[in-house]
């Protein structure tokens, strides 16, 4: 048996676009396979067809050499196919146990058996060496051990071919070291592994093949060991990227934003950001590295007046707004590029021009005497979508709803920029993008910056931080603790510091 | 023709006559199974409804109070709560209409205003608790609105019957100078309750649309609506938007109870369960597609049910007949998207 | 009247009330634990009620004592067959389950009320002779002063339900259906990731609720009514919403609940006995329960206890 899955020439479509355009993925026993693509090329959509949740329009699927028709997920877990979903997929109040036997709980006269359960559940924990505790609530637990137990519902179902849905996400860099670990015990133990990623360093350490998908379209399969970084990037995008930022050095000016001893609770109320020092100055791109869920979220929520301050103070060019209301920070000179889109950046069901005006529909001209002005309102908005290039179906009156990413995206910037805020705010401005969108909004960062303002960037790239950024502070635990240049920042430096080490001790171990 | 329904322009009100067309067939089955000839069922409905000039009144009487209640659901709808506590609201309006009505007597174009603005805001002050609850302690409007609906319903039993001269089923009745009636409506209907109301519910659908589509404070309710999340980030008080679309909603509620208390009865009644104006009015606003136009139609189309119902009943055809083609038409119009679903099939069909 | 007569008046009444609360706040909890909001009990409820007082009124003259028995199972037949609507509506369709409710509640108005002057030529149905009277309860009503207070003249369908719910317990939190039921209600994409189906644990869901409120409609009428008529339920389904709230969707919470808001209503009923509140009015006793709620709702927000897919259709697929 040469490959345990083929998928050949498989097709599909969906109303207005080709998905899957005649892709071929072959996986061989006991490899670790990647899928390499940007967002939006078609992976998730070839995964799900692979798990039944999809039915191609045309191609087959072989498994172990055998045709097979995949209806649904219980086919595939059937056949030994288990997926660890990119959002995990567990009941938040249920126990660990509970949250693995699902669906085939063992019983006793008709009761659930779980102490049975959770011995079974230890035993294979430490087969493969994926620590959890059976007895824990999933919400009381750390990602990583909550993407443990998605790997271990697969491993419950003696699943043979597990595929990882782009699974370093969330996770911080240890937890990236620990699951690469835990990769390749399950293919020692006999599993093979599909890795859906678009990150390239992370099939350099782990994979042996690769296939490459391009909107939709299949490229190429190659080994791994004998490509280069450099090569994979150009294949998934299609011509020579380089990921270099082309700028200027930065002139920082005067101070814009001032941040002291900031602490500020999330939502469980628990110190998200924790005794935080931070300065902007105008003319400068100051980038936040950092694991997700190290205060980034809460402190972007504190300045732009979305989440209350505890303790400490914030200054936007010397003036206190550390209790002041959204709209008096946005006045006095803030513009937001929201880290959530969906729930901050826009109402999906208002027209693109009605999205434009969002934070100034209650100004003249767009307002008089309390009435809406549309004249004024389509002129604006007409104004921006020719400036930033806004792509939409039907201009400013089509349902924002209707567009894609990257175009809602440029109609946030587009809303932001034009205002000409002294702070730009830019949370995760490129998440889910393709390369081209990110390339436009990196550019109009640096434009925004060589203007005067002050840009504050927080992403969970580092590649993306270190090449937009002017100064790099890195976060950990609420606190910021390091800055560096960024022309002189490395990466192995950054990861230590992300992992929590400050820069002084880095120098002492060494 | 099947062009014309499947055309995506049309969807806004092919989907709302779908409804109505399934309902009323629903409607003529359960009369066939239960022996009824539809046929003579929906004849006596339209005699009930357009067959005499007095008929014709009572229709435009049962239809006031639905468009009011319409507008109620749907200024919540549209501003992001299910306000389905206005049929306490509407009681409490109502109530607060024939006590104005009963209790001071003026000159009419002064008491008149004051009875509805005082329907108003006792609506706006009872669809207040909900919005402030959930603004302020996130707890769900419609379960706080039913509890509400029903406190209403029994509190305001109690204080119709301490009013002065009240007996243990009604109040006396409103002082002529409180009361919408019209002798002039009254004659040109044949002796029909037409009152003035109507003119109320035309102007509050206009006042409705208005609010909601041409005022800043309009875009303002309809984003906190649609996404608060937004609405918060672009410096909306957010909380502060939801209890003013509750009270506003309360206020139409409250002037659908003047409509029946100080138009209809001319005075307040003693009820032992809800009239359902308030469940009829989701029916309207979803029919009408909550916009200010679709509700005086389906207001109208709801009403000429209701006022038409009694004269089915003459026909030997129960008049519940009108209530269950009713719920068939929410439930339908509530499963606009299997419509849409079929509306696509057809289309699929078409190429 | 002192204040052990007041006990021994006051727990019978109690009981009867908090039956058909107990019953329907049950079957909402199925519904709701399933992912389905259930606004549509008071519907169910009369449905139930309408067909047991119905079939009950058919039957007695050939079965006599045992047609109310008959009836009750009819009534539940019903409750589960009309629930079926809202399933199709809110489950296949995914139309908004609130609206869908309220369609039921209409429907369950309008109809029963259609079918009584269908088949009795009049707004109600016709009075049934063997309701289900209050008995004394075998062995346990022999236990010195606890049997005479609680076991003495009761109507047995307020225990009955009581040791249903004591069995949905066991089937909600102790069985691979009851886990996969939660799951469902919890997150039904993690549900459907491990094999369940979605739906059909969802349908299984509305229809025992539809069951459990017609069975709340048929104890209703059977035990406090001697026919059906369009105020027989008055507003005991929402009763029952408001106490699978109180009781935090949890079966034993929604027992204590139900005899919380039985104790309220017997207290309306026999407050013109009671010296200091036979002065108020008696609307007050009747608001009473409503306005309780409310309160609880406020003092309880903050912890959403609800299932958290309650209310929102499941898309297969979906991710």
């Amino acid at each position: 048996m040469e490959y345990i899955i083929e998928m050949l020439n498989i097709r599909k479509e969906f109303p207005g676009i080709v998905a899957n355009d005649n892709i071929t993925l072959q996986v061989k026993p006991g490899e670790i396979h990647a899928l390499l693509g940007e967002n939006g090329a078609g992976k998730s959509t070839l995964m799900s067809v692979l798990f039944g949740l999809y039915k191609p329009e045309a191609g087959e699927i072989r498994v172990r050499g055998k045709r097979v028709n995949i209806t649904d997920p219980n086919v595939a877990n059937a056949l030994g196919i288990g997926m660890v979903h990119q959002h995990f997929k567990l009941v938040h109040n249920f126990t660990v146990t509970e949250n693995i036997i699902l669906g085939q709980e063992p019983t006793e006269r008709g009761r659930i058996n779980i102490k049975k359960a959770a011995k079974d559940i230890k035993k294979l924990s430490e087969t493969y060496g994926l620590e959890v505790d059976p007895y824990a609530i999933i919400e009381d637990i750390t990602v990583g051990m909550q993407q443990r137990v998605e790997i271990l519902k697969m491993l419950y179902r003696n699943a043979e071919i597990l595929i990882f849905d782009e699974p370093t996400a969330a996770l911080t860099p240890q937890e990236i070291a620990e699951l690469m670990e835990i990769m390749r015990r399950l293919v020692e133990e006999g599993k093979s592994i599909i890795l859906i990623t678009h990150k390239l360093k992370e099939i350099k350490e782990v994979a042996d093949r690769c296939t490459i998908i391009r909107r939709g379209k299949y490229i190429d399969t190659v080994d791994v060991a004998t490509t280069s970084e450099e090569k994979l990037a150009s294949l998934m995008v299609g011509r020579e990227v380089s990921f270099k930022v082309e700028k200027d050095k930065a002139k920082p000016r005067e101070n814009v934003l001032r941040i002291s001893d900031l602490v500020v609770r999330d939502s469980r109320g628990l110190k998200a950001v924790d005794g935080l020092n931070l300065e902007i100055n105008a003319g400068e791109i100051l980038g936040i590295a950092g694991v997700d869920g190290n205060g980034q979220t809460e402190l972007l929520e504190a300045i732009s007046g979305l989440r209350k301050v505890e303790e400490g103070k914030i200054e936007l060019l010397g003036k206190d707004i550390t209790n002041m209301h959204v709209r008096n920070r946005t006045e006095t000179g803030i513009g937001h590029i929201p880290q959530d889109r969906h729930k901050h950046g826009l109402v999906l069901d208002f027209k693109l021009s009605e999205n434009l005006i969002l934070q100034t529909y209650y100004k003249e001209p767009y307002s008089k005497n309390g009435l809406l002005n549309d004249a004024a309102i389509n002129e604006k908005a007409q104004e921006l979508i020719d400036e930033f290039d806004v792509r939409s179906g039907q201009g400013i009156n089509t349902m924002t709803r209707a567009m894609s990413g990257g175009n809602q995206q440029k109609a946030i910037i587009a809303r932001e920029v034009d205002r000409s805020p002294a702070l730009l705010i830019a949370g995760q401005p490129t998440r889910g993008l393709d390369v081209g969108a990110i390339e436009f909004i990196h550019k109009k960062l640096i434009e925004e910056r060589d203007k005067g303002r002050a840009v504050l960037l927080v992403s969970l790239e580092l590649d993306e931080i270190m090449n937009v950024s002017d100064r790099i502070a890195v976060i950990f635990e609420g606190k910021i603790v390091g800055i560096v240049e960024a022309e002189k920042a490395t990466e192995r430096q950054l990861g230590l510091m992300m992992a929590g080490s400050t820069h002084d001790k880095e120098e002492g171990d060494m | 023709m099947l062009k014309f329904i499947t055309d995506e322009k049309n969807q806004r009100f092919i989907v709302p006559l779908v409804s109505v067309f399934l309902g009323f067939i629903a409607g003529a089955i359960i009369m066939m199974i239960t022996g009824i000839n539809p046929i003579e069922g929906y004849r006596a409905l339209i005699k009930g409804v357009v067959g005499n000039p007095r008929r014709f009144g009572e229709w435009i009487v049962a239809s006031t109070p639905l468009i009011l209640s319409g507008l109620a659901i749907a200024f919540g709808l549209r501003t992001g709560v299910f306000n389905i506590g206005v049929e306490g609201q509407l009681i409490a309006g109502s109530f607060a209409a024939a006590a104005v009505g009963i209790l001071i007597e003026l000159p009419r174009f002064i008491h008149l205003p004051m009875v509805m603005l005082a329907a108003a805001i006792a609506g706006a002050l009872w669809g207040l608790i909900p919005g402030f609850l959930k603004a302020k302690f996130k707890v769900h409007e419609v379960v706080v609105g039913i509890m509400l609906n029903y406190t209403a319903l029994h509190l305001v039993n109690y204080a119709i019957k301490i009013l002065p001269g009240s007996t243990n089923t009604k109040t006396v009745d409103i002082f002529e100078s409180a009361n919408l009636s019209s002798k002039f409506l009254s004659s040109i209907t044949k002796h029909s309750r037409l009152h003035w109301g109507f003119i109320i519910a035309f102007l509050g659908a206009l006042i409705f649309w208005y609010i909601i589509e041409r005022t800043t404070f309009g875009y303002e309710l309809r984003s906190v609506g649609f996404n608060p999340h937004a609405s918060e980030y672009a410096g909306m008080k957010v909380e502060r938007n939801i209890v003013y679309s509750m009270m506003i909603s309360g206020a139409f509620a409250g002037l659908a109870g003047a409509m029946i208390s100080v138009g209809t009865f001319n005075y307040a009644r003693v009820i032992g369960g809800f009239e359902g104006y308030g469940l009829d009015g989701i029916a309207v606003a979803l029919l009408g597609n909550n916009g200010g136009l679709g509700i005086l139609i389906s207001g109208f189309l709801f009403g000429a049910l209701k006022a038409g119902s009694s004269a089915m009943a003459l026909a030997k055809v129960p008049k519940e007949i009108a209530e269950i083609i009713m719920a068939f038409i929410v439930l339908f119009a509530a499963m606009n998207y299997g419509i849409k679903r079929l509306i696509l099939y057809l289309r699929k069909e078409e190429k | 009247m002192d204040f052990m007569q007041f006990i021994s008046i006051i727990i019978p009444l109690m009981l009867t009330s908090a039956a058909p609360i107990i019953s329907s706040s049950i079957g909402g909890l199925f519904s709701e634990r399933s992912g389905v909001f259930n606004i549509g009990l008071e519907g169910l409820m009369m449905v139930g009620a309408f067909t047991a007082a119905t079939v009950t009124v058919l039957v007695e003259s050939s079965l006599g004592p045992i047609s109310p028995w008959i009836g009750m199972l009819a009534g539940i037949i019903t409750g589960g067959l009309f629930s079926v609507i809202h399933a199709y509506v809110s489950i296949n369709l995914r139309a908004d389950q609130v609206i869908s409710g309220t369609a039921i509640n209409l429907l369950g108005a309008g109809l029963t009320i259609y079918l009584c002057e269908i088949i009795f030529n009049q707004q109600r149905t016709v009075a049934f002779m063997n309701g289900i009277k209050k008995d004394d309860i075998p062995v346990l009503s022999d236990i010195p002063l606890l049997g005479n207070l609680l076991f003495k003249k009761v109507h047995i369908t307020s225990y009955m339900i009581i040791l249903i719910a004591i069995l949905v317990w066991y089937i909600v939190y102790k069985t691979p259906f009851g886990l996969r039921l939660r799951a469902v209600g919890e997150h039904p994409g993690a549900a459907d990731s491990m094999g369940i189906n979605v739906y059909k644990m969802r349908y299984i869901g509305v229809i025992l609720s539809g069951m459990f409120a017609g069975l709340g409609g048929g104890i209703m009428v059977l035990t406090q009514d001697i026919q059906y008529t369009y105020a027989t339920i008055h507003g005991t389904g929402f009763i029952a919403l408001a106490a699978l709230i109180f009781g935090k969707w949890h079966p034993l919470g929604v027992v204590g609940a139900g005899i919380f808001f039985g104790f309220s209503q017997a207290l309306g009923i026999i407050a013109y006995q009671i010296p200091f509140l036979a002065e108020l009015p008696q609307e007050f006793f009747w608001a009473f329960p409503y306005v309780l709620t409310v309160i609880a709702l406020v003092a309880f927000s903050g912890k959403s206890v609800g299932p958290r897919a309650a209310g929102k259709p499941y898309e297969k697929g979906e991710r």
